[in-house]
């Protein structure tokens, strides 16, 4: 019985995935991600930003500054593995030295005394590890209450879970506490920029999934460009007429405004 | 030995930054201009309590002298309209462009508004002599989190170099709002896309650049 049900259930949420195909390939879930994106932002709304401005504005700055540095300071352990996992040696024992000087000199991670020693921090995740080792990262999905993703990345995350510290605190009542400082913490942070979001998109669900994907390649090649994934770029057969229409004619008067060249800059 | 390095890169930026405060030279490098325009406006925008206040009439009279003679909002509108650009009649062009411009301008003001303690770093550009299109790679660097990557797309044209894209966290601007013209596009046309802008920009300006996220 519980099986069938099962079996319904996967059957729906696939119906419902495949009955919203929209037009952008990358984002073929489109309705189920507004869908997600409308609940995760009511939820920003009334709960998350309200308490991460009354944190901000009430605690004193160098509070936060210990909250985000013990947890950077947890995160760095898993992002060094990540980094060692990617084959990037340097980074990851540049992580693991933030990780002893932090977690000693630094006071249980609460001072960031690695980065003023020259220390960049990284940020590296097992999503990232996988679109390293060559897993495509699929289809935009925005999973609920922890925002945007892809099916790669989503299918990365438990491993992310598991390998978290702060899951493995004791007494229970200490690590929810901690976990709720951190996201917290973690809103607080981007309050500026998420009113600047605000400003710039004039659809915010379009803008953050156009600028998220960009941003999550860049991540997992680290700032270079990347071999970009060919199904991930529906822009490219936009662009391809556009080398022979530079012999023709122009289609129209171009006095006006000359049509720039459409080449990408070369690294 | 990667601090070393580090210690060095910083070392050079530092001091490469500080050597270019001086006037712009005639035939400025790209990595000379995008360095010297971002240390003016940093300084300025540090410098002036009214524009941290979020005086917006400042901050846009920073951003109009300082920035926009060498930004090429032009071709930035063309590529993010895309294919659609060719379609459009030159008089919807220039009215995409300049509405365009004016979202871009109150989105930097708004930012610029967040200006306090950041400071900047250039990372070496890599590009031979002959290149009329080049990439100025640098990272802001902030009290708390990560640094912020902020690049720039600088091309070549008559009237000297000009930023034609910026890529920040590893976004680049037109390409994330490549999706939402075309998608605009596609739904009310480019006098859609025209009127969503205006209406936009129009919001914008009647509300203070500083708002709930202080």
């Amino acid at each position: 019985m519980s099986k069938f049900r099962t079996l319904a259930l996967s059957l729906a949420v696939a119906g419902t995935l495949a009955g919203c195909a929209g037009p952008n390939p990358r984002d073929p879930f489109e309705g189920y991600n507004r869908a997600v994106f409308n609940f995760n932002d009511k939820v920003d709304e009334y709960a998350l930003k309200p308490t991460a401005t009354v944190y901000k504005n009430v605690t004193p700055g160098f509070f936060q500054t210990g909250v985000s540095n013990f947890f950077g300071n947890l995160a760095d352990v898993w992002t060094a593995a990540n980094n060692l996992l990617q084959g990037k040696v340097g980074d990851g024992m540049s992580d693991l030295m933030r990780v002893a000087m932090n977690s000693t000199f630094g006071l249980l991670g609460v001072l960031d005394i690695a980065s003023e020693a020259g220390l960049q921090k990284h940020k590296e995740d097992f999503g990232q590890t996988l679109g390293a080792w060559g897993v495509p990262s699929g289809p935009y999905l925005m999973l609920p209450l922890l925002g945007p993703s892809t099916v790669r990345d989503t299918a990365a995350l438990p491993v992310d879970i598991t390998a978290d510290p702060w899951q493995y605190k004791d007494p229970v009542n200490v690590r929810n506490t901690g976990t709720v400082l951190r996201v917290v913490d973690q809103r607080a942070a981007l309050l500026d920029a998420s009113t600047l979001l605000e400003d710039a998109a004039l659809d915010r669900y379009e803008f953050i999934r156009d600028g998220w994907m960009q941003r999550r390649n860049s991540q997992v090649y680290d700032g270079e460009d990347g071999p970009k994934d060919k199904q991930a770029k529906p822009e490219v057969e936009d662009e391809a007429p556009m080398q022979p229409q530079a012999d023709e004619a122009p289609k129209q008067p171009q006095a006006i405004m000359p049509e720039p060249a459409e080449t990408k800059p070369s690294l | 030995m990667k601090l070393i390095k580090q210690l060095i890169a910083v070392a050079t930026v530092a001091f490469a930054t500080s050597a270019f405060a001086a006037p712009a030279p005639a035939n400025e490098a790209p990595d000379a201009l995008v360095k010297r325009i971002s240390s003016e406006v940093l300084e300025t925008a540090k410098a002036d309590k009214d524009i941290q206040a979020g005086n917006q009439k400042k901050v846009m009279d920073l951003v109009e002298t300082k920035i926009l003679p060498y930004v090429d909002f032009q071709r930035m509108t063309s590529l993010a309209a895309g294919r659609y650009w060719r379609e459009a009649t030159p008089d919807q062009q220039k009215q995409l462009a300049a509405e365009f411009r004016t979202l871009l301008i109150f989105t930097y003001s708004g930012a610029l508004s967040q200006v306090k303690d950041q400071t900047v770093d250039f990372k070496p550009m890599r590009s031979s002599p002959g290149d009329t299109e080049v990439e100025v790679r640098s990272q802001v660097n902030q009290q708390r989190g990560e640094p912020i990557q902020l690049n720039y797309r600088v091309a070549k044209t008559d009237a000297g170099w000009k930023i034609y894209d910026i890529n920040v966290l590893g976004a680049w601007l037109v390409e994330a709002y490549k999706g939402t013209f075309a998608s605009e596009i596609s739904k009310g046309g480019i006098d859609g896309l025209i009127k969503t802008l205006s209406e936009k920009n129009k919001k914008l300006a009647s509300k203070p650049l500083k708002t709930a996220g202080k």
